[in-house]
């Protein structure tokens, strides 16, 4: 029986990442909006009648508990992806944005969603991270891996500045920080000549190794357009970004930040050091946006201030809260809402910032917690 | 740096200061009854200086008279400002009291977005700054090399009459006891039979006519409005409010006077290019922050377990 269920569970941890992916293939290679549309209507009536019936319940209950398999399934899909579209520059560079806005969402999950330290200067963080990139890829001969590293480094210890007013204050005193800082690092960076002022910066490829980002990418018989290059690593990235997530969650740590977020007072009366891990939660989650930054700066080519205003900070803290604040597998697919569907849906366009506010307005009033709310933490093995 | 100049920048420094006095005062009151941050306040101010300007528009080809345009301009704005800070109050904030305060915050953040976006996607020609006509004409008195802009002066007034206005209604009038006490304590106010909804409502729709009128005078004092320029007044607003620590009247204008008197110092005083104002004032926030955690004149309540 144990066996078995084993098995049965690596399959549909295994076909729920396949799906996935096929959906999210048949997502970016219909051109037409109207296309688009109805592919939309197919996903949200089929969501609507699983959700009514439960047949997938199961499966999906097996995907969580073997999150290892989902993972590696879905790790093999994105490479699947970047074959099935290898010649595909804007599909490519499309896929390779919403993995780097996942793995800068993840450092925010990090910092509210597990640590409760609001942070409404994602955006600011990014573009930390970027000019890091621009300025180091400019100006020194450093190997291009340290500088993705430095990028968060260098975000990171910004970051430290903001250390001891963030625990100085709380709620809404502390939100006041994180966004006098976007608006402070936005203004900065627009009158600074030094980094571009308002036109901003430009970067070369990435190198790594010899390995040239901007060539194209041949393996064998198989040429792709260079964005796989930025694709393949992002989800390397992601992967290790999400493991060490994962794993965090999972470790007495994740406990520590789960009690200071549900109650600081509570948590200190416990011998939590609340300081302590406030300070690694918003240093770890900042190194990771960094990160992001930087590789997502290397990727596009070009850096402007215009990236990294305000509103762009609000849109990646409503993919925290759209995905269920806490669960990073909610991230991942709130990402693929917020940046996919503007991109593909011409008409939303222009409309998109409107869109994205009226539906985490109507997600917090009617679905507070969330697509897919954070799971209860589990202590004991298995569940009978 | 000679008087005439000094003065110029004095006169510019108070006008801002009145206006971020202005909206931030409706941050402190929102604060003070429901203990939330509504931060679509600053995209209020917006919607006050582009309602102002559309009922210009309306009824410019009637009335020729600038007074009675202007009055037409303010009514219009603040009847339509109150409307719409009640109905968030309302429909958005009310319901979500028992949320966490972080879900309110980035509700009203959301709300202020779909606020600044429908300005700009369905005011014609919207996203655009609009020109904002000088209602109170252009004349200006010369003492050698300052000149003091009349309209100035008189807004300057009537931003003084509005505050005064606004102390006495908190000090002294029946609904101001009310919302003092919603404000101390709402189950001791329910009790004693203050109808907490109303209250509440009534003073968001009193914080928003402030902003109303702080953002035609916005449009007055610049002479141009655009659909984002609420964004960056909301954020000043409230680091006025919470330097001055929130839920304090006082604490509210003297941190919107101060916040304009950084960014004054920032532009004219420092060894910096003067576009750097902003960084320099809101890096001092960050600072006064962390000295102050709960602003200047700070709340003293101990947190209760």
């Amino acid at each position: 029986m144990e066996e078995r269920s084993g098995s049965f569970g690596r399959f549909a941890a295994l076909g729920l990442a396949t799906a996935v992916a096929t959906t999210l293939a048949a997502f970016l290679s219909i051109e037409s909006d109207r296309g688009i549309l109805t592919l939309l209507l197919i996903i949200g009536a089929g969501a609507f009648a699983a959700g009514r019936t439960g047949i997938l319940r199961p499966w999906f209950r097996q995907a969580v508990e073997h999150q290892r398999t989902t993972g590696i399934g879905l790790l093999l899909s994105t490479v699947a992806l970047c074959i099935v579209f290898r010649d595909d520059h804007f599909s490519l560079f499309l896929i390779g944005r919403v993995l780097l806005i996942i793995l800068a969402c993840l450092g925010l999950h990090l910092e509210f969603g597990s640590a409760g330290v609001v942070n409404f200067a994602g955006a600011a963080f990014f573009g930390v991270g970027g000019y890091t990139a621009a300025v180091l890829n400019a100006h020194s001969q450093m190997p291009h891996l340290l500088v993705l590293g430095a990028g968060g480094v260098a975000s990171a210890l910004i970051g430290s500045l903001l250390l001891l007013p963030l625990l100085r204050t709380r709620g809404h005193y502390a939100a006041l920080i994180t966004i006098a800082f976007g608006l402070l690092f936005r203004t900065f960076v627009e009158v600074n000549d030094s980094l571009g002022g308002p036109q901003g910066l430009k970067l070369d490829g990435l190198r790594i190794l010899g390995w040239r980002f901007n060539d194209q990418l041949a393996i064998g018989p198989l040429h792709a357009s260079f964005y796989a290059n930025y694709v393949l690593l992002a989800v390397a990235l992601l992967s290790l970004a999400f493991a060490l997530v994962q794993r965090l969650e999972g470790s007495w740590i994740g406990l520590a930040l789960d009690a200071i977020r549900l109650d600081e007072i509570a948590a200190a009366t416990f011998g939590f050091e609340i300081a302590r891990w406030k300070i690694l939660a918003f240093t770890l989650g900042n190194f990771l946006i960094g990160v992001a930054g930087a590789l997502s700066a290397f990727m596009v080519g070009f850096l402007a201030p215009n990236n990294f205003t305000f509103p762009e900070s609000l849109t990646l803290v409503s993919i925290v809260l759209l995905g269920g604040i806490g669960n990073p597998w909610g991230v991942a697919l709130a990402a693929f809402i917020v940046v996919l569907l503007p991109e593909k849906l011409q008409i939303l366009q222009e409309y998109r910032y409107l869109l994205y506010a009226s539906l985490v307005i109507l997600i917090l009033r009617f679905r507070p917690a969330g697509l897919i709310p954070r799971a209860l933490r589990r202590y004991f093995g298995q569940p009978a | 740096m000679n008087i005439g100049l000094l003065g110029q920048y004095v006169i510019n420094g108070m006008m801002l200061g009145m206006m971020y006095a202005l909206v931030a005062v409706g941050f402190s009151l929102f604060f003070g009854v429901l203990d939330v941050i509504q931060f679509s306040h600053g995209d209020v101010v917006t919607g006050g200086a582009f309602a102002g300007l559309a009922v210009y528009l309306a009824v410019s080809r009637t009335i020729e008279s600038p007074l009675l345009l202007l009055a037409a301009a303010l009514i219009g704005a603040a009847a339509s400002m109150a409307v719409l800070g009640a109905l968030i109050g309302r429909g958005l904030v009310l319901p979500l009291r028992s949320a966490p305060a972080l879900n309110t915050l980035l509700l009203t953040l959301m709300v202020g977005t779909v606020l600044r976006e429908g300005i700009r996607l369905f005011f014609p020609n919207g996203s655009q700054p609009q020109r904002f006509p000088a209602l109170l004409g252009a004349r200006a008195l010369g003492i050698g090399s300052f000149t003091l802009r009349l309209d100035n002066v008189l807004l300057l007034g009537m931003g003084t009459l509005l505050i005064a206005g606004m102390h006495l209604l908190i000090a002294r009038t029946r609904l101001g006891l009310a919302i003092r006490a919603v404000a101390q304590d709402e189950e001791t106010a329910r009790t004693s039979g203050i109808p907490f909804n109303r209250v509440v409502l009534l003073t968001f729709a009193i914080g928003s006519v402030l902003s109303a009128f702080a953002g035609v005078m916005h449009g007055l004092y610049y002479n141009e409005i655009n659909f984002g320029m609420g964004l960056l007044l909301g954020a000043i607003g409230f680091s006025a409010a919470v330097i001055g620590g929130l839920g304090n009247l006082y604490g509210a204008i003297l941190g919107g006077f101060l916040f304009a008197g950084l960014q004054t110092v920032g532009a004219v005083a420092l060894p910096l290019p003067s576009a750097y104002k902003d960084v320099f004032a809101f890096g001092v926030v960050i600072v006064l922050m962390a000295w102050r955690p709960t602003g200047l004149i700070g709340e003293r309540a101990s947190e209760r377990v």
